[in-house]
């Protein structure tokens, strides 16, 4: 902790005990649900193994092969999709895709054909494995490449989202964010997307207050981000949500197509989607495990907390969860560098010395997790339509933002609660973030906090409760945590909530030459 | 001075000079004929002596205006009807004590933001405890009995909720508004609730940032409440309108 509680965040003068013990909690916490999730898998942990094997395409009607082929599978599922797929490979000699579409068009019964030589299956299987590892190490040195050479903004890095529905009207919003500074573009999916049991395929120009997350359009967005890149001699950075019922398909499609962040939070999903517990931390596990290896920086979610629940009276559960979000990160094999842990500026104004106390939140937010590019969201909750005040709170928001050194700052909007953004809406709240970091870049290393003053004890008050919560969810463990309400104030049940029919369990002969290789003999679980 | 005046114009800084404030986006790139094409539009909307006074450049061929202008219209506000709920807004204690001294016991709220709609933050604000702008929501309340879905609720899901519980009033919430989809859906469901031959036993209200009284009423609801809403004046609708079925017998007499 010591080298980046240089400069302000010093003074908050936090007992490294309390880090320590909320840290061996954490741990604790996470080592249960990683039991439980390395004895099972998912419909869709096995589709992602599909789609790393190359199996991209759609049949006649537009379902993709990989949903057709596991649900064929049936409750053969737990000994692997991999072992099913290879043994055909090994039988007919086809290449993975082609033995998905036999599948599909009714031709060929992966159950029915004889056993290939085990060893011959792994063959194929760990070269399969091999060279997806190889597409995504490329992707991953094409980025260090092309940041080398066209260097990148310093952080806070000023992210928008865009939203049309349609991919080529994104395009051209992006490519105008990109040139009045935004250093990074989320496409934000069509409402609903997060509960489709599958992916949708193919360029798409029609969605409900945000355009699909597919493969085709990841290419165009990267394409067209490529390109600004170049011409402005700056690398901008692509978003999308490896989150829902599909999480670890998107994970391995961002990592196919270079995409840079996946937002990518299984506690989001159970609060806000209420997706079953138990079906989205296991996707969550091999979603990280990919986007580790792919370089991506994922963002979670604890910055919603906040939108249910009370910023300043629920503060403490805002770093209690991402102490547990980064042990989750971490078992992954993320690195530091790539996890973007969220919270948000969302004190109701009428608050006094509201600044203060997001001021205490951000600083202790940096102090705890040094090393990662912390993801601050803007005010939303309480801006009431008053475009001129909503352009203030902004203002301040990005003020805390620069001052206390964070990472990625998703820039709030003065239209906020009125429509989704107009591209001059992004271009004021670009331009607003410009001003302020411009003007007060270095403020952050010209004070000390007062270790007795407000602020100081403010955050050391936060930190108290959130490990008093760390330690209670650590006796009754994180299931019972979310059914007990723990967080957001929303209560899940770890056999409620969407898609519970698509956990099963491993079999002992369980294969997936995919994890096996982003393992890499680790495994974090 | 002007008090008695019915007809009204915008208010700069002084009476009657109707300066107006717009800002716009054209898909021109910055320039000379850009800034022409914006006076030529302010023009049309009725604004005289317009002014640009900022415009930028927002790439992609796009150029971002701020502009003033005199507004040649004026609005008689005697020829005005404004569709409008009726009655008065009492506060927490007041509708509490309305609901045990009128209607004699607990009424019962059913909400949810239905179809794909996943944001929350309205209907929470009206119903959870905390409420919204220091105005406790219908949870907080001792005479209500409040069922809050979530998000994403089917229609269908909503309707078969509100019948199980026994609900006097159904609260939806629709925030994304992108190619209307949430008239389809409130349509939707107030035709359900024919079909189920429920739809006068319940008090069905609207809100959402996007919802006026007016369009509300028109897609067959008996309420709407746009931004800004605070959950006192939805208590005060609900109780005061099953008080007023009560006593019509809207509700059993048929």
């Amino acid at each position: 902790m010591t080298e980046t509680c240089r400069g302000l965040a010093s003074g908050l003068r936090l007992d490294p005990g309390l880090v320590r013990e909320a840290r061996e909690d954490a741990r604790a916490i996470v080592d249960e649900v990683l039991a439980y999730v390395r004895e099972h898998t998912t419909t869709s942990m096995e589709r992602a193994a599909l789609r790393l094997a190359g199996v991209e395409e759609v049949d006649a009607e537009g379902t993709p092969l990989v949903n057709l082929v596991v649900d064929r599978l049936g409750d053969r599922l737990g000994h692997g999709a991999s072992y099913w797929l290879f043994n055909a490979v090994a039988v007919t000699g086809r290449e993975p895709e082609e033995v998905a579409r036999a599948v599909a068009e009714g031709e060929l019964d992966l159950g029915r054909l004889p056993a290939a030589d085990p060893a011959r299956v792994r063959q194929l299987g760990t070269g399969a494995a091999r060279l997806a590892m190889e597409a995504i190490d490329a992707r991953r040195r094409e980025r260090d490449v092309m940041v080398e050479r066209l260097g990148q903004s310093p952080s806070p890095w000023l992210y928008v989202i865009v939203a049309t529905g349609n991919i080529y009207e994104d395009v051209v919003q992006a490519r105008s964010a990109a040139r009045m500074g935004a250093d990074v573009i989320a496409v934000i999916r069509s409402t609903g997307q997060s509960l489709l049991d599958y992916v949708p395929h193919g360029a798409t120009t029609e969605g409900y207050a945000g355009t699909y997350a597919t493969q085709e359009n990841f290419r165009i967005m990267r394409r067209a981000l490529d390109e600004v890149s170049e011409e402005l001699g700056r690398y901008v950075r692509q978003v999308n949500y490896a989150s829902g019922l599909c999480m670890p398909e998107i994970a391995a499609m961002g990592a196919l197509e270079r995409l840079d962040m996946m937002l990518n939070d299984a506690m989001y999903g159970i609060l806000f989607r209420d997706i079953n517990p138990r079906r989205t931390l296991i996707d969550q596990y091999l979603s990280r495990r990919i986007s580790a290896r792919a370089g991506h920086i994922i963002n979670t979610g604890e910055d919603n907390y906040l939108t249910t629940d009370d910023a300043f009276t629920a503060a403490h559960t805002v770093i209690a969860s991402q102490f547990i979000n980064e042990e989750f990160a971490l078992r992954a094999g993320l690195a530091r560098e790539q996890l973007g842990l969220g919270h948000a500026f969302q004190m109701d104004p009428d608050l006094p010395d509201g600044l203060l106390h997001e001021i205490a939140q951000a600083a202790l937010v940096r102090a705890l997790f040094p090393g990662c590019p912390i993801k601050f969201m803007p005010p939303t909750k309480y801006k009431t339509g008053n475009i001129f005040r909503a352009h203030l709170q902004d203002g301040l928001f990005n003020l805390v933002g620069v001052l206390t050194g964070q990472g990625i700052q998703l820039l709030g909007m003065p239209t906020e609660a009125i429509h989704t953004p107009f591209v001059s809406d992004r271009y004021l709240a670009l331009e607003n973030a410009r001003y302020v970091m411009n003007n007060a870049r270095h403020l952050g290393e010209e004070f000390l906090l007062r270790p007795d003053g407000r602020i100081a004890r403010r955050a050391r008050e936060v930190l108290e409760r959130a490990v008093a919560m760390l330690r209670q969810i650590r006796d009754i463990g994180l299931w019972q945590a979310l059914e007990e309400g723990m967080f957001a104030a929303v209560r899940r049940d770890r056999d409620g909530g969407k898609g519970l029919e698509g956990v099963v369990a491993r079999e002992p002969d369980y294969y997936n030459p995919f994890l096996d290789e982003l393992e890499g003999g680790r495994c974090g679980a | 001075m002007h008090e008695a005046d019915p007809v009204v114009r915008p208010y700069g800084d002084r009476r009657d000079d109707g300066a107006v404030q717009v800002s716009f986006t054209l898909p021109v790139r910055a320039g000379e004929l850009a800034s022409e094409a914006a006076r030529a539009l302010m023009r049309k909307m009725g604004l005289a002596s317009p002014q640009v006074v900022f415009s930028r450049d927002l790439g992609e061929g796009l150029t971002f205006f701020v502009g003033y202008g005199r507004c040649t219209h004026q609005v008689d506000l005697a020829t005005l009807e404004v569709p409008r709920l009726q009655g008065e807004v009492m506060d927490f204690g007041a509708v509490n004590r309305f609901v045990r001294e009128r209607l004699g016991r607990k009424v019962v709220v059913v909400g949810a933001c239905t179809g794909t709609d996943a944001h929350t933050l309205g209907l929470d604000a009206i119903l959870s405890m905390k409420g919204f702008a220091g105005d406790y929501g219908l949870e907080r309340y001792p005479e209500f009995r409040v069922v809050n879905l979530g998000s994403q609720v089917p229609n269908e899901t909503l309707v078969a909720r509100a019948v199980e519980e026994g609900a006097d009033a159904i609260l939806v919430s629709q925030v994304v508004t992108m190619r209307d989809v949430h008239l389809a859906n409130l349509t939707r469901l107030a035709e359900l609730l024919e079909a189920e031959g429920v739809r006068e036993r319940v008090v069905l209200i609207a809100g959402g940032p996007r919802i006026s009284h007016e369009l509300a009423v028109e897609l067959g609801f008996d309420a709407g409440f746009g931004p800004g809403t605070t959950p006192s004046q939805v208590a005060s609708f609900i109780v005061k309108e099953l008080d007023r079925r009560r006593v019509t017998g809207f509700r059993d007499g048929r």
